[in-house]
């Protein structure tokens, strides 16, 4: 089948296709962090940014979603250089760790939550809950794919198109990374020492 | 009971509407549908529906239904409009007129809303979809399943706006929804809900649309055509794709805060707990100053190949029209506070942007330029585009002048939120926007049927909208002079009554206009054999989409395509080339995407969606939410999504064209 040719195009249109689509998710996140600065006083006689962060908490999540994000990158090369047994038990990993992580995001809300200071409380913690919950959907998502992704892994031969499908997720998870780091800079350090 | 409360959410009888003209919508649309239903049935016409156009992968099919939804919701809005003249036509010191006022204002919103969203953004996709990929030499869009998605999920976002009119009521919001009106506190009910769903839903389809452009013209350009030989209509797609792939995230997050104020109590833009509604002021013009750009650059797009081939001759200044679209595109992002001078962000912000929004009319002063200067020395043909292009040349540059009046902020602050904006906006809008794309369907419809428009009808429709623009619009220029304000619903100065009774002329004669726009296809329709297009190329055009026969196959190009200039068909055919066909060797074998009918069943899903968060079905939230998930999983790992065509057909076929351009 001559059907390379359109393999090898589309691969190139879909990944320029995806890191626009980053662009955009980019986007929707500097809207939502935009927000949270200018509200981030908006406190309304509820609690501040510096009550309610814990450095070291958030500290703990950062390192597990970093390691995350190297085992899905050599989960990644892993999978090019054809090693596929390998590769999709680092993407187990990638799965266990974003689980964990996503724990401790559930636990903290909740913590929240029951102390009293929900996302009605005020301006301040609808868009604290928002910007770091919307990260969490994020989450959430890269999680369900991982796991479809090890589905057909397991299911499938490898090839160009299970690379391709796999360079993908690696994108997305690396992009949450980066975002977590902006988080994890302007919400909770910023916040703690304000 | 309260299993029935769990499985209807907030739904109650008090939704069904009351008042004698939604009462009438209400009845009549589902009354409409079901005969076109009927029709179907009894035409036997659902298996070709089915097959030919709802599930059909090919833009240009994907695009001939964006124009049709967008052009059945050009009336609706058109009668919205009409009501609301009719309305201040009458309503007059104590005189009351056929609305009430919250029916008033759900009229006037839902006339704003649809006119941008489903009527300029349908028929700006539509076109986008029938031709770009034609005028760059690609087959397809770069992700064929994404563009049917995009449309379906502007059809779901099409269906929310009008169901609201049977049940439950629109937004009374205006058509940017500023809270804290739209907020839980004020409008606790489903119209804004219905508003938020149904541009959330809409919006997303654009926004994957913007994606698709962008790939397919940075990507599937054909051979040899680089970026400064592309013809400036792709070019203007280009710029208007990245501002939606820039903006639109804007609108989805800013539209996603207000509805969490709505659905779980949040605080962003209330008037208590902190909340600050000027945030929201603020990120939905980020996104909306863009957006009018988005609109207007591709109508300046259809305009720059539309002017070239009447007059012809090439474009004037193509360079510098490219410059002008990309600085255009610069400019949109910093002068949306020019919106809202009154907030009170102080003189220097509004100097700022003040200047900013001045400037920007230098760009578009160039390309009005180089479009007189392509006609300068042509010989030119009066069709019907051009008579659009020469109406858009008066009132668009009308629109600009008065822009540029209001970006004086000592001024706008006269006119501020008054009917003289109302006037500015609908010149810009109707003279930029509608005329364009009405310019662009005309244009390239043999293209895509096979035949032409009776041009006599067309121009009639282009008189009378044009007729009716000026008399629709330039009363409303002195009524916000004399301090109307916009969203009135009545008024007690006597002396206003003769400008708007004049206005409310003006929609009928637009409305007739847009009537003539029908009856002009219907009758091409019946005179289809005297106007038909035997070789592809009915008016000796510049670019390669004439190349190919009418109606465009679905492969589009059966040869792989070189383009070595601007304008390659055109000095093809000067120099003979058109007459012989290409060497075996440039047929290849073409894959094309097959039908799939799961763009459509993510859209009913959305629109599923949207509907439960309106109605607060938590249930069906869940539901629709797992369905759409698994459809897109599904389609993602289907690897049968392809059919192919063999070269030596396409090259058979192709031989056939040739024949028939010798002959």
């Amino acid at each position: 089948m001559s059907h390379s040719v359109t393999e090898t195009e589309k691969l190139d249109n879909t990944t320029l296709g995806f890191w626009l689509y980053l662009m955009t998710d980019i986007m929707i996140f500097a809207s939502l962090f935009a927000t949270y600065l200018v509200l981030v006083n908006a406190t309304a006689g509820g609690p501040s940014a510096s009550d309610i962060y814990s450095a070291d908490f958030a500290l703990l999540q950062t390192v597990i979603l970093l390691t995350s994000s190297f085992t899905c990158g050599v989960s990644a090369l892993l999978l090019r250089r054809g090693k596929k047994t390998a590769s999709m038990w680092l993407l187990l990993a990638t799965v266990v760790l974003g689980a964990a992580f996503l724990a401790l995001e559930v636990f903290e809300f909740s913590t929240l939550v029951s102390e009293g200071h929900t996302w009605q409380t005020s301006a301040f913690l609808s868009a604290f809950f928002t910007l770091v919950g919307t990260h969490g959907l994020h989450i959430s998502v890269g999680l369900i794919w991982a796991i479809t992704l090890l589905v057909y892994m397991y299911r499938t031969r490898i090839g160009s198109d299970m690379v391709r499908k796999m360079m993908l997720f690696a994108l997305f998870w690396h992009f949450l990374d980066i975002i977590w780091i902006f988080i994890f800079t302007i919400v909770y350090l910023m916040g703690v020492a304000s | 009971m309260e299993l029935l409360s769990g499985l209807l959410g907030r739904m109650s009888l008090d939704y069904l509407p009351t008042e004698p003209a939604t009462i009438g919508a209400a009845v009549g649309m589902p009354l409409g549908a079901l005969g076109v239903a009927a029709a179907l049935t009894y035409f036997k016409k659902w298996g070709w529906l089915w097959n030919n156009w709802l599930t059909s992968l090919d833009a240009k099919k994907i695009g001939v239904m964006y124009i049709v939804v967008a052009l059945i919701m050009l009336f609706r809005g058109l009668f919205d409009a009409l009501m609301l003249r009719l309305q201040t036509a009458v309503a007059v010191n104590g005189a009351s007129g056929p609305f009430d006022t919250d029916t008033f204002q759900q009229v006037f919103t839902a006339h704003g809303t649809i006119m941008i969203f489903f009527v300029a953004m349908g028929l700006m996709f539509g076109l986008i979809n029938v031709v770009m990929p034609l005028m760059i030499g690609a087959r397809d869009m770069a992700f064929p399943w994404l563009n049917s998605v995009s449309f379906w999920l502007f059809v779901a976002g099409m269906i929310l706006n009008n169901v609201a009119l049977i049940f439950g009521g629109f937004s009374p919001g205006g058509w940017l929804g500023y809270p804290p009106l739209t907020g839980l506190e004020y409008n606790p009910g489903p119209g804004v809900d219905y508003w938020i769903w149904s541009l959330q839903i809409a919006g997303l389809g654009s926004l994957f649309s913007g994606i698709n452009f962008i790939v397919t013209i940075l990507k599937k350009r054909a051979q040899g055509m680089t970026l400064m030989k592309m013809p400036i209509f792709p070019w203007s797609v280009l710029v208007t794709s990245v501002l939606i792939a820039l903006a639109f995230p804007i609108l989805t997050a800013t539209l996603a805060l207000l509805s969490l104020d709505r659905l779980m109590g949040m605080h962003f833009f209330t008037s208590d707990m902190g909340g600050n509604p000027m945030m929201y002021i603020n990120l939905i013009w980020a996104w909306g100053h863009p957006e009018v750009y988005i609109l207007v650059l591709p109508a300046f797009g259809i305009f720059s190949e539309v002017v070239p081939t009447f007059a012809r001759k090439a474009l004037f200044g193509y360079k510098t029209m490219v410059a002008a679209l990309v600085a255009i595109m610069f400019f949109s992002f910093i002068v949306w506070q020019h919106h809202f001078f009154t907030m009170g962000a102080g003189a220097n912000v509004n100097a700022f942007f003040g200047i900013m929004t001045m400037i920007i009319a230098i760009p578009t002063g160039v390309k009005i330029f180089n479009w007189l200067f392509t006609m300068y020395k042509g010989k030119i043909w009066f069709t019907a585009p051009m008579v659009w292009f020469l109406a858009f040349v008066v009132t668009f540059t009308l629109g600009g002048v008065t822009g540029v009046m209001m970006a004086v902020p000592a001024l706008d602050f006269q006119v501020h939120n008054s009917l003289f904006l109302v006037a500015h906006f609908h010149n810009t809008i109707i003279g930029g926007v509608v005329f364009g794309f009405l310019a662009g369907i005309t244009y390239w419809f043999p293209k895509v049927f096979g035949f032409r428009l009776y041009d006599a009808m067309g121009r009639w429709s282009a008189y009378l909208w044009q007729i009716g623009f000026i008399l629709a619009f330039m009363p409303l220029y002195i009524l916000g002079l004399m301090g109307a304000v916009r969203r009135l619903d009545h008024y007690s100065d006597p002396t206003w009554q003769p400008f708007f009774i004049v206005s409310g002329i003006g929609v009928l004669v637009i409305l007739a206009g847009t009537t003539m726009l029908v009856a002009q296809v219907a009758y091409s329709i019946w005179k289809r054999k005297e106007l038909v297009d035997t070789n592809g190329d009915p008016w000796d055009g510049r670019t390669i989409e004439w190349s190919v026969p009418s109606p465009a196959p679905h492969f589009n190009f059966a040869s792989t395509l070189k383009v070595t200039q601007r304008d390659d068909w055109w000095y093809k055919k000067q120099a003979g080339k058109h007459l012989t066909p290409p060497p075996p060797s440039a047929y290849k074998d073409v894959w094309l995407p097959k039908n799939s009918a799961s763009g459509l069943l993510v859209g009913a899903g959305a629109g599923m969606f949207g509907f439960a968060a309106i109605w607060h079905m938590w249930w069906l939230l869940v539901v629709a939410l797992v369905f759409v998930v698994a459809v897109v999983i599904r389609r993602t790992y289907d690897t049968n999504s392809e059919f192919m065509i063999p070269a030596k057909e396409l090259m058979q076929e192709d031989l056939l064209v040739y024949k028939r351009r010798n002959a």
